[in-house]
């Protein structure tokens, strides 16, 4: 079972803000949801297929591509060429 | 040489975002020359805004065109729209969308079901004869069912998924809706093919001619499609099609999809984890409206993000970002991959015997507008669906009848890359049917 300090730990961690007045709602529906996938609780782990996968990588080579124009025609705040974006620190 | 289409008819299913009233298209002596397509709006079309029905892309307009798209361009047609969805892809009936519900053709107090509701309702309601669609977990079958429709979630892989905004990318399709099977036919030959900028895209092109002789098929009908959960006349509606099919020539045998237990937590924490790590890329920095840079990095898209993205959307990031977090990685998205594989295994069992698999496409008729108001109810929705999203095979819905006067649709299942097979199945059974 999540409480309402872990709903609000998770939105922290996925960086989305949820206004207090939600946080109550969000909280039931996890809980009703987390209670069903609980039946995966009953899934053999022993049961795990081979892996049969291959590698598709291909090489490294440069191939033509968005131009820097094109790349930033949808930012709002560009200098330079460049995509301005908040500051981290 | 480039010609006009004139896009027309009141769109009164609010079936599209964006609208072209005249279309361009080329002259190539392709299989969809001068035909009007609506294109799903999480499919990138180049010059024409593309949002996946958020606030978050609201003025996003991509730089190029999806592989599809380019496909269908080659092909001749004309793309005269983008269509309405569910926000991002996440839901059953087209309600969750931040331009407001698509209403079902056939009763606008229904939904068109989801989360490709705009694509149907729009080929549904006769506005156009071809529409894209995406499929992470019903979302082209479902709405084909609940509008009277034929769509088709390709095998994984059979169509290239490039330029598809991606919401859960191990399990989504690309793929078409149209009236007939005919139509669907003709427009998957014009999307499926290699393509080298998707790593999951087999050179598998499709070029089939139909065949409605199906003597002799062996056709699964799992007890699962029939149990609990489902409309006891819908169920008697596709047990009475799947009789068509045997007049026709198949034999049926029943089976059982012990998987299906778990399957659909299976699916919704494998999409959720998926969606909370692809949907990180929505910050206002490079497309939708802009962030304040002023402020720190977290601060601005934390809100920002909780301002646009709709409730639907930020329920799922956050369950997806849940079931990774440490200490809980085991208990749900461990389990989850292992539970997807036994539905894998499920299918390749009942394949050995028999040729495809037979069933509902959605447990009820199309629900009404605000029925579903919780979430857990409306993923309950999907259990019929799912299962060929995990194993990635190749799933059709073709109407078969009606319940209360809404269409019902019947599900057929295939073998990896056996799409032609459930098409022939398909048009066998509507030509039973004419």
């Amino acid at each position: 079972m999540v409480l309402e300090n872990d709903v609000e730990g998770i939105a922290k961690l996925a960086d989305i803000h949820i206004q207090k007045e939600e946080l109550a709602e969000f909280t039931s529906q996890f809980n009703h949801i987390l209670e069903y996938f609980d039946i995966l609780d009953t899934v053999n782990e022993g049961e795990e297929g081979e892996a049969d996968l291959v590698n598709v990588l291909r090489e490294d080579e440069v191939t033509p591509s968005l131009t820097q124009e094109a790349a930033c025609a949808n930012a709002h705040e560009t200098e330079d060429g460049f995509i301005r974006a908040p500051r981290v620190m | 040489m480039t010609r006009e289409y004139f896009f027309e008819g009141a769109d009164r299913t609010n079936a599209f975002i964006t609208r072209l009233d005249v279309a361009m298209y080329e002259e190539t002596g392709g299989v969809l020359e001068g035909k009007g397509i609506a294109v799903k709006d999480n499919i990138s079309t180049a010059g024409i805004p593309t949002t996946c029905a958020s606030r978050i892309l609201a003025g996003y307009v991509p730089p190029y065109d999806a592989h599809v798209v380019t496909r269908l361009r080659e092909a001749g047609a004309a793309v005269v729209g983008k269509t309405n969805m569910d926000e991002f892809g996440m839901g059953t009936t087209t309600e969750n969308s931040a331009f407001g519900p698509t209403t079902n053709p056939h009763d606008a107090s229904r939904v068109p079901g989801g989360s490709s509701g705009g694509s149907a309702a729009a080929v549904g309601s006769g506005m156009v004869d071809f529409a894209l669609g995406s499929d992470t977990g019903g979302s082209i079958r479902c709405p084909a069912a609940f509008c009277g429709i034929v769509g088709l979630k390709p095998t994984f892989g059979r169509v290239s998924r490039y330029g598809l905004i991606a919401y859960s990318n191990s399990l989504e399709q690309i793929g078409p809706l149209g009236r007939t099977v005919t139509d669907v036919n003709t427009l998957m030959s014009a999307i499926a093919g290699p393509d080298p900028r998707d790593s999951t895209a087999y050179d598998r092109p499709y070029t089939h001619t139909l065949s409605g002789d199906i003597a002799g098929m062996k056709i699964a009908v799992p007890d699962e499609y029939f149990g609990e959960g489902v409309e006891p006349a819908v169920a008697q509606c596709v047990r009475t099609a799947i009789g068509k099919l045997e007049d026709a020539g198949a034999e049926t045998m029943p089976c059982s999809i012990p998987s299906m237990a778990y399957a659909l937590a299976a699916y919704y924490v494998t999409c959720t984890s998926e969606a909370s790590s692809n949907l990180s890329r929505f910050d206002g920095v490079r497309f939708g409206p802009s962030v304040e840079t002023k402020r720190s990095w977290h601060d601005e898209f934390r809100d920002h993000r909780g301002a646009l993205f709709g409730k639907e959307v930020q329920r799922r990031i956050m369950l997806g970002t849940f079931a990774l977090s440490a200490g809980y990685y085991g208990k749900y998205y461990a389990k989850a991959q292992v539970a997807r594989e036994n539905v894998r295994k499920d299918f390749l069992r009942i394949f050995k015997e028999a040729d495809i698999i037979a069933g509902p496409t959605m447990p009820q008729i199309a629900f009404k507008l605000a029925e579903k108001s919780d979430p857990l109810s409306m993923y309950l929705a999907d259990i019929l669906t799912v299962p060929a999203n995990l194993a990635g095979v190749p799933a059709i819905s073709v109407p078969c009848g009606t319940v209360e006067k809404m269409p019902v649709g019947l599900q057929l299942i295939g073998r990896h890359f056996e799409d032609e097979r459930i098409m022939d199945a398909a048009f066998a059974y509507e030509t039973e049917m004419a």
